[in-house]
């Protein structure tokens, strides 16, 4: 017997309320956002029900960021929801930020209604053309029963293979328009996409050729890179045990520390433009390179002409596109770096014979002859704060809690990187690839939604903080306690340091002048405010800082003219590398690298 | 450009969806990358899928990038490499106008039937013609009837199949 109910055809709800029960049983659990008139529908939906938890953010770039911030600390997907327009540019940076960086984000924008895309209608901008070079991929829905099902392939491509931002435009006609929900199967939920299946699994051939010049190489090194991180705690896990076991060094990219114990005795640092001496050396003079989950950046290689030449390269990647783009490689898999790195530690173990340990234990005599140059070291003071200094403090007070750092753009980011030190990864978070002033702050946010009891701190230069200052208003509102370690040099420090180096000192517009104060300024917000301006100040503000419930910002007035070091000017080749004053090297003042980047 | 370049066929099989287009030809301006010509139709009306004929040039590093970067692409279903893959056909189509009177108008009627160029349509001052073939063909028809009067030219582009029975 039917019953009344199962006769009745199944309750319509609006389009509005379609997205938000989309998400919801997409297991969103959180959505950062800005409304307007073009997305208030959605906005009414969110405020009838409390399962999807929404986060008022002060700009829409903040918004994509925290979701980026979101999306790196947890592995899942970050989600936005912003208005037309404005709104959708806006989030513009933050999208080609995730895109550059590999992010899973899922940003919903408003659209003014269907039948008056393409009247410059108010509020209207072409989000899909804007964005279709800043997304992995982007859907225009013109039609309420594609709604569903279009919000659940975008989470799918979103974390599909090499993750990235997707944007799903809303016309304010279908969001408002009424439709049963339906959670049928789809790309995201069961079925197979028909065109977008990225390859996982790693051909054995080339996993059998990489054991074997694994067995033969005589200055083995792992080059590992964000995309080990992408592909989960596992793949850390998978590459620290084959590191381990094969008694090879490994040297992380920017994006990829925290992928391998920063404090282990095999890694040799950060590569790359201030990596260490010993990771740039190492990838100069290796014969064998296995590149995991990294892209070979041009601030990574240097100049390609010189780069690593006489090595064999294996590069692992999720992404064809990846390989061979700046780099030819000898042997390229294509798939997911855990399960590649699995595939080649049981290969190393079938095959039994292990390194050929003679040539090993003469590699690290290498290496470690140039660890032993101790390339980070500065000449610290006793009157002036050193950022080094007040970040090896924060490291100091910091290690083996449960903490989760993110930077702005600049010096403070490069020397986070070489003085922190990452045990696990999904604990950085930094702006790589696009190199986004302004990332840190709001990343910030999103990390500390998602770990609302660890210590989040943002590693900040004043040019940048300014640049999203105003998210202060929304730690404040959701009772964020993010800490902010503001290494404050009252320059935009990598700039001067350019200018320094290749523009004859003439600092144009790099001074920051009219600085607020950030002490009063945290406090306007509601927020806490402390300052260190002396070497001895340092720890106690720290200790502050982190004691001190809510947001703070730690103003702590560092060297004004320190630069950082080691540096391989860009185009330069690794073993040109910089090491600065400490270590003999004059500063230099050439007009040569102007023309790069 | 550097001396390694070659020229490659590239058809690639997408979903026929507003802006899929747009997808293809940003990838080739943002990347750089040489557009020497494109063609797009729908082939599979069922399966909502269209074909892509794209011929493009550049060291055989820049081919494969080029290749990888269309492949990621969403709505993309598959770049076959023509040449790579193996013998294929690779035709064009021109409509070619002459305009042109007494003996040069004969003449323009001689050539085209020795290129086997069919008159789609006739003034008494004018004609055009229609002809298929490689795309050097068609540049040698031109450069033959330039000087008997031709004022407009009109070209698909190329397109291609592999030959044999395997398909893409
Ligand atoms: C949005 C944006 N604009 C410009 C730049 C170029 N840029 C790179 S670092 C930098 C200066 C950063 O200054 P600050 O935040 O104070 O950090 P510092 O280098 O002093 O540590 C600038 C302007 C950028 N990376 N991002
Ligand atoms: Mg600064």
């Amino acid at each position: 017997m039917t019953s009344a109910a199962e006769d009745r055809p199944p309750a319509e709800l609006t389009g509005a309320e379609l997205v938000v029960r989309t998400l919801v049983d997409l297991g969103v659990e959180v959505v950062f956002g800005y409304p307007g008139g073009a997305v208030l529908p959605i906005y009414d939906a969110i405020f009838k029900q409390n399962e999807l938890r929404h986060i008022l953010v002060r700009h829409e770039q903040g918004a994509v960021h925290a979701a980026e911030g979101y999306a790196r600390s947890t592995g899942k997907v970050g989600t936005v929801l912003v208005t037309s327009g404005p709104g959708a540019t806006n989030s513009v940076t933050g999208l080609t930020d995730a895109l550059m960086d590999s992010i899973p984000v899922v940003c919903l924008t408003g659209q003014v209604p269907t039948h008056m895309i393409g009247n410059d209608a108010f509020q209207e901008a072409d989000t899909i053309g804007i964005t279709r070079p800043c997304t992995k991929h982007n859907y225009l829905i013109k039609d309420i029963d594609e709604l569903c099902s279009t919000i659940r392939e975008a989470f799918y491509i979103a974390a599909a293979g090499r993750p990235g931002p997707v944007v799903v435009d809303l016309p304010k006609d279908v969001v408002m328009a009424r439709a049963p929900y339906e959670n049928g199967a789809s790309p995201g939920n069961g079925l197979a996409h028909p065109s977008y299946r990225p390859r996982r699994e790693p051909d054995a051939d080339a996993v059998r050729r990489t054991v074997e010049l694994m067995a033969r190489a005589k200055r083995p090194l792992f080059y590992a890179g964000g995309g080990v991180i992408n592909s989960g705690p596992e793949a850390a896990a998978s590459l620290a045990a084959l590191v381990r076991r094969t008694g090879f060094p490994i040297t992380n990219t920017l994006m990829g520390l925290g992928c391998y114990p920063g404090n282990d005795p095999q890694f040799l640092g950060m590569l790359g433009m201030h990596g260490t001496y010993e990771a740039n050396m190492a990838m100069a003079e290796c014969d064998l390179m296995i590149a995991v989950g990294a892209r070979f950046d041009d601030r990574v290689t240097g100049r390609l002409a010189d780069f690593s030449r006489g090595s064999t390269k294996v590069q692992i990647d999720i992404d064809p596109s990846s390989i061979n783009k700046n780099v030819p490689v000898d042997v390229a898999m294509v798939g997911d770096a855990g399960l590649a790195l699995d595939a080649l530690a049981a290969g190393w173990e079938a095959r039994g014979a292990g390194s050929d340990a003679g040539a090993l234990a003469a590699w690290w005599k290498q290496l470690e002859a140039w660890r032993g140059r101790d390339c980070l070291r500065y000449r610290n003071s006793s009157t002036t704060i050193k950022p080094q200094y007040a970040l090896q403090r924060l490291h100091e007070a910091t290690k083996g809690r449960d903490v989760y750092f993110t930077t702005e753009v600049g010096q403070h980011q490069m020397w986070a990187a070489q003085f922190l030190k990452f045990d696990e990864p999904n604990r950085w978070m930094t702006s790589g690839g696009l190199g986004t002033m302004g990332y840190g702050f709001p990343a910030a946010m999103g990390v500390q939604v998602a770990h609302p009891d660890s210590l989040v701190i943002d590693i900040a230069g004043e040019a940048s903080l300014l640049m999203v200052i105003q998210e202060l208003s929304t730690m404040v509102q959701y009772r964020l306690p993010v800490k902010t370690f503001l290494l404050n040099n009252e320059y935009m420090g990598m700039v001067r340091q350019w200018q320094e180096f290749f523009h004859g000192g003439r600092y144009a517009e790099s001074y920051m002048d009219s600085l607020p104060d950030f002490v009063k300024l945290a406090e306007s917000f509601g927020a806490t405010g402390l300052r260190a301006q002396r070497p001895e100040e340092v720890d106690g503000v720290i200790e502050a800082m982190i004691e001190t419930p809510g947001p703070v910002i730690a103003d702590i007035l560092v060297d004004k003219e320190e630069n950082v070091y080691p540096m391989i000017p860009a185009g330069a080749a690794h073993y040109e590398m910089k090491l600065g004053p400490e270590h003999g090297d004059l500063e230099e003042r050439s007009e040569d690298g102007m023309v790069l980047v | 450009m550097d001396e390694t370049a070659e020229r490659r066929t590239l058809s690639v099989l997408v979903e026929n969806e507003p802006g899929v287009l747009a997808r293809v030809i940003g990838l080739f301006s943002g990347r750089g990358y040489n557009i020497e010509s494109l063609t797009v139709a729908e082939v599979e009306h069922d399966k909502r899928l269209s074909r892509i004929n794209l011929v493009t040039s550049g060291s055989p590093m820049v081919i494969e990038q080029i290749k990888a970067q269309l492949d990621r692409l969403v709505p993309i279903h598959k770049v076959s490499d023509l040449g790579h893959e193996g013998p294929y056909i690779e035709r064009e189509l021109a409509l070619i106008k002459v305009v042109a009177t007494g003996e040069k108008r004969v003449e323009s009627l001689r050539i085209a039937d020795i290129f086997r160029a069919h008159v789609v349509d006739s003034e008494i001052d004018s004609f055009v013609f229609e002809m298929t073939g490689k795309g050097g063909k068609i540049d040698a028809f031109i450069r033959l009837m330039t000087p008997l009067g031709l004022t407009e030219i009109s070209r698909t582009g190329v397109v291609a199949i592999a030959r044999g029975k395997e398909s893409i």
